[in-house]
């Protein structure tokens, strides 16, 4: 196929979407409404994730050793840990001294007096309250390694905070499978709609396309221009949407960050626009396209017997 | 008024394809076609020869088999038994890749004239080479060429429904020689012509056929087959019962 014809073909694939102007539109805001959707949940859904690694990053395990436990057992306790690189992002030595200051800093401020008390009677009342501070690679692996601590010799206890990523694990799981069916449902109208757009195209023009093979066209060439008007309604049909999300995802983080501050200070705020798009973008002007493709290839098999 | 080369260069061009009777441009081989399994045959076991540059009639009543003999030639039909031979291609082992490039030899026109309605006659014309993807240059050279040999260069720039039949079917063969074919098929041209038009079409295919294209032309109008006294093959019932040079038509 020379360039020239490609170019021919695309200017009729263009005169063929005016001429079907109504099914054009029908196809366009089908598709243009899917991946509206795809886009709004996918940046839900990336949030979310965003959020799970954040929380996860602050979710430790905490390990606590049998009672006077020798500086050597402890250290061997967290060379064990270590050396589960597979299972450990990162682990931190808490003493006995630190975890008193950390709790009379918290629970005793503004009555130091009563802390002294304490420390006073007793040297340190969390004597026996060193502890390691251990952070999976990431939440999945927590039971395991909760498990693999657990086995060691010398630890007492081993604590485990699973409860906020967890439930916003669920969530996340949840908003997904309800956007993959909601998408999946309007994909197969979108579709449908190219594909009744190309067959209403193919009919107008059959005396045309009749004409063209009795003088010698090629079968592509016959073809070439309901693929490329499939691809320019899945072009449009994806570039509308992406316009609008834009906007939208923009004001959105912009309102939520400035209303629920907790989600800067906690959660290191939301992902920016940009970093959204970077992958939304170019999956769903892929995603556009495909369905458009499919739609045109469909109505090309069946209508099209060139 | 178009600019290009004059009729005459086009009329020299076609020339140069010297009509060699001696070798055979449309051969049919015992071939027979059948529509469905026990029904009649449409072609019945035909075999027929026409030379390179012949001009050919084919006559009948309805129902005779002159479509189906066009539409094997264009390939649009694949016979049940025997060889179609054209322009030194088998057809019946031409693969369906090899059919567009086959057909860029054999131009057609038809009673109905089949023009594009939303193009003007330039464009229609053009059509032809550019779904055969012929550079622009070329086709800015040759719809001129062709559109004042059918003496429609005035008319270049009117819509089919600005013309009249002979108008109409002045450009449909304009868009079947823009490319030059060895073969030119026309189906019932005349059918919806009156006597005068139609007997210009004939000229202008006669003029074509002195120029070196075969030209094989069905009808069932008895005037302009006597007028022109040419070789004549009738069938009936798809069998051929008459084949005259320089014959008239024969009612059965």
């Amino acid at each position: 196929m020379k360039i020239r014809s490609i170019f021919y073909n695309a200017g009729q694939g263009i005169k063929n979407i005016g001429r079907n102007r109504m099914f054009s539109i029908a196809s366009v805001a089908t598709m243009a409404a899917c991946i509206f959707i795809f886009g709004i949940f996918f940046s839900v859904v990336l949030n979310f994730t965003y959020i799970i690694r954040t929380v996860e990053t602050n979710v430790g395990i905490t390990v606590m050793f049998n009672e006077d436990l020798a500086q050597s057992d402890i250290d061997r306790i967290g060379s064990a840990i270590v050396d589960r690189t597979d299972l450990v992002k990162e682990i931190r030595y808490v003493s006995a001294d630190e975890t008193w200051a950390d709790f009379s800093a918290r629970y005793f401020a503004g009555h130091e007096d009563a802390a002294e008390g304490w420390e006073n009677n007793n040297d340190n009342p969390l004597a026996n309250s060193a502890h390691f501070e251990v952070y999976p690679n990431s939440i999945e692996q927590q039971d395991e390694l909760v498990n693999y601590i657990e086995g060691l010799e010398g630890v007492r206890q081993v604590n485990q905070s699973q409860q906020a990523s967890t439930t916003l694990s669920s969530m996340n799981s949840l908003i997904a499978t309800v956007s993959i069916a909601i998408i999946l449902i309007l994909l197969i109208i979108s579709v449908f709609l190219i594909s009744t757009t190309i067959t209403t195209g193919i009919n107008v023009r059959k005396e045309e396309i009749g004409i063209m093979k009795l003088i010698g066209a090629t079968n592509s060439f016959v073809r070439l221009p309901f693929i490329l008007e499939g691809i320019l309604l899945g072009l449009i049909g994806a570039a509308i949407p992406m316009v609008i999300v834009y906007f939208v995802y923009n004001s959105a983080i912009s309102y939520m960050l400035g209303k629920f501050s907790v989600l800067n200070t906690f959660m290191s705020g939301l992902l920016p626009v940009n970093a959204v798009f970077k992958v939304l973008l170019p999956v769903s002007l892929i995603l556009g396209v495909g369905i458009a493709l499919i739609g045109s290839l469909i109505a090309i098999h069946k209508h099209l017997k060139v | 008024m178009l600019t290009g080369r004059s009729a005459q260069d086009e009329l020299q061009v076609l020339r140069e394809r010297k009509c060699n009777t001696e070798e055979y441009m449309i051969q049919f081989d015992n071939v027979t076609k059948i529509y469905e399994k026990g029904a009649q045959p449409a072609i019945d076991n035909v075999s027929l020869t026409i030379h390179d540059g012949e001009f050919v009639f084919i006559v009948g009543d309805s129902g005779s088999g002159k479509t189906t003999m066009i539409e094997l030639m264009l390939k649009e039909l694949t016979p049940t038994k025997g060889t179609i031979t054209i322009n030194d291609q088998n057809l019946n082992k031409l693969r369906s890749s090899q059919i567009a490039k086959y057909r860029r030899g054999v131009g057609v026109v038809f009673q109905d004239f089949r023009l594009l309605k939303d193009r003007n006659v330039y464009d229609n014309v053009a059509f032809a080479q550019r779904v055969i993807e012929k550079p622009g240059r070329v086709i800015k050279r040759r719809v001129p060429e062709v559109l004042t040999l059918v003496g429609l260069a005035t008319k270049y720039r009117s819509f089919p429904k600005e013309l009249s039949g002979g108008e109409q079917q002045r450009v449909a063969l304009a868009r079947a020689l823009v490319n030059r074919p060895k073969v030119l098929l026309a189906d019932e041209p005349t059918g919806n012509l009156d006597p005068k038009n139609s007997e210009e079409i004939m000229e202008l295919l006669d003029e074509i056929n002195t120029r070196g294209t075969t030209v094989v032309v069905v009808t069932h109008n008895r005037e302009i087959v006597n007028q022109m006294q040419k070789r004549v093959i009738r069938l009936r019932k798809g069998v051929i019962v008459s084949d005259v040079e320089e014959g008239g038509y024969v009612e059965d």
